[in-house]
């Protein structure tokens, strides 16, 4: 992607356990935590994630994964541990926060699309006015985008005329329209009509087709085992099991992960 | 994948049943119309009766609408209420953009703009209070007789002192509308890389303003008839202009007639102020049918 981001990678120092020629993480989370007031929400996260692979976490309400995706792109202060983006530490407080949030795009639970300006410059906003994209040159992408999710025809919509699925479609295609280095994906389908569902995890699927990295949270089992490349359960802000869908989902050994998988259906 | 959204409905015609309640409701429509008008002509009338037979009203009539002295006077003081038209323009845009500074400020949370926040809260809180007459006088006569300003007609003082006024309550009015903009837009924007100011810009700005445009409108409205109130500053605006009218004919005719022209200039955005108000209550009440 852009070419700087090549020349952090090395700069992580000691612990990289992988041989050097393979490259450094997309993301790398260590030892993250963070508390509200009393409530210590994140007690100490790890997690690595490579190019192109899909980490889903799960999780009870409250267990901390929405948090966990939101110091991910530094909306969210951390109060220990480190955040590596490609490598470089962007939990430092001395880096470009705008610049660095500019290269991870986001899909949150409500869509927040912009209901004042059209779908086109929804899309179109961070293009123009981050990356500095030309006007002609940033909707004829966009419009590429809307396309290929069968949006086109609403390019010049507001996103109020839209459906919930559609959308959340449109805020799928805005966190893509840069290019980012790194996908979160937080419930992206929590606020939809269950009829909607399917057309936003076709999308999320298409996405992971492509090679897009995603870190991601769902209430969607089904979904979980057939997107994940690696499920992480989060229990009272820790870790307590991870690993690929069919042995975390069908032989879960914590007993936290048993009694939360018998609630949710999948 | 995902094709073919929007696909359009097409109306069947309407059942028998449709209608007859059509037609029975356009007939009630009709029918409370009807006596719309006529409690209307009732009242008026008897209003009219009631004044008209009053013990003094062949001296009022005289005093304050005497056909003759209006048509007479009318030409000054139309030229007159051209002065505040253009009083209203310049002060508008000073109240624009002032306010939206003010604001803007108010909003900052970072702690290094403390001593500016606390600068712009004291001036809303002062100005606010003070009744426009007074700053009037302050600015109108205070401000040139410390000598570092060439002479400026008292318009000019004017249109400063209304800015002055008006700002703080336009910049309270804006603050609202900002914060009334859900923190996850917020969120959004600044997820997408957008720094402080562009989100406040793009997306924070629009949005807070599109909510208080009916309350906006109404302190425009308010502030078209406060800017009568620099022929204090002896302005010849349309007031004035009725002042010295009202002086050579011994007659309170013209201020009538200033008092009618400054009410027609500000009808049609009160009524489009009015009509807004209601929209926006419509598009918020939807699914209510209360």
């Amino acid at each position: 992607m852009s070419p700087d981001t090549q020349s952090h990678q090395n700069q992580s120092r000691d612990d990289q356990t992988s041989a050097s020629s393979t490259p450094a993480p997309v993301l790398e989370l260590r030892g993250i935590r963070k508390s509200f007031g009393d409530v210590a929400v994140l007690r100490g996260i790890d997690l690595t994630l490579h190019a192109h692979e899909v980490i889903v976490v799960i999780g009870a309400s409250g267990s901390g994964k929405s948090t966990l995706l939101k110091t991910a792109n530094l909306l969210e202060s951390i109060d220990d541990g480190q955040i590596l983006l490609q490598g470089a530490d962007i939990s430092d407080p001395r880096i470009d926060v705008d610049r660095t949030r500019s290269r991870i795009g986001v899909v949150f639970q409500q869509f927040n699309l912009f209901p004042h300006l059209t779908v086109l410059a929804n899309v179109t906003l961070a293009a123009r006015k981050v990356h500095g994209v030309a006007k002609p040159a940033a909707e004829t992408e966009a419009r590429r985008l809307l396309e290929r999710v069968g949006l086109g025809s609403f390019a010049s919509s507001y996103p109020d005329r839209l459906s919930g699925g559609q959308q959340q479609r449109v805020a799928i295609v805005r966190a893509i329209a840069t290019n980012p280095e790194l996908l979160l994906l937080d419930e992206v389908t929590s606020a939809l009509d269950p009829l909607l569902v399917g057309e936003v995890l076709d999308l999320v699927t298409e996405l992971k087709e492509q090679g897009s990295t995603i870190l991601m949270t769902t209430h969607e089992m089904s979904f979980a085992r057939k997107v994940a490349d690696r499920i992480v359960f989060l229990h009272l802000g820790e870790v307590v099991e991870e690993g690929p869908p069919a042995e975390l989902l069908d032989s879960p050994r914590h007993p936290a992960l048993k009694e939360f998988l018998s609630r949710v259906s999948h | 994948m995902t094709a073919g959204d929007g696909a359009a409905v097409v109306a069947a015609p309407p059942s028998q049943i449709e209608v007859e309640r059509r037609l029975y409701r356009s007939r009630r429509g009709r029918q409370s119309i009807l006596v719309s008008i006529v409690s209307t002509v009732v009242v008026v009338a008897l209003v009219w009766v009631g004044v008209v037979n009053t013990p003094g009203w062949a001296t009022v009539q005289q005093s304050f609408f005497d056909p003759g002295v209006a048509v007479d006077t009318f030409p000054s003081i139309l030229q007159g209420l051209w002065l505040n038209v253009r009083i209203l323009f310049f002060a508008s845009i000073g109240v624009a953009i002032f306010a939206t500074l003010l604001a803007v400020i108010r909003g900052l949370r970072s702690p290094v703009f403390f001593p500016l926040r606390v600068v712009a809260t004291g001036y809303t809180d002062l100005f606010r209070g003070l009744p426009l007459i007074i700053v009037l006088y302050l600015v109108g006569y205070g401000i040139p007789g410390l000598g570092i300003f060439p002479r400026l007609p008292a318009e000019v003082w004017g249109t400063v002192a209304i800015i002055v006024t008006y700002s703080s309550y336009v910049a309270e009015v804006l603050r609202a509308g900002m914060e009334a903009v859900h923190p996850s837009q917020r969120l959004a924007a600044r997820s997408l890389g957008l720094s402080h100011a562009q989100t406040l810009r793009l997306v924070v700005l629009p949005q807070g303003l599109r909510k208080v445009t009916p309350a906006l409108m109404n302190d425009f409205v308010s502030m078209q008839k406060d800017v009568g109130l620099v022929s204090i500053l002896g302005a010849v605006d349309a007031v004035r202009a009725a002042n010295i009218a009202q002086a050579e004919t011994f007659n309170f005719t013209p201020y009538f007639v200033a008092g009618l022209l400054f009410v027609l200039i500000s009808l049609p955005l009160i009524r489009l102020t009015d009509g807004l108000a209601r929209r926006q209550q419509r598009r918020e009440q939807i699914g209510g049918a209360v």
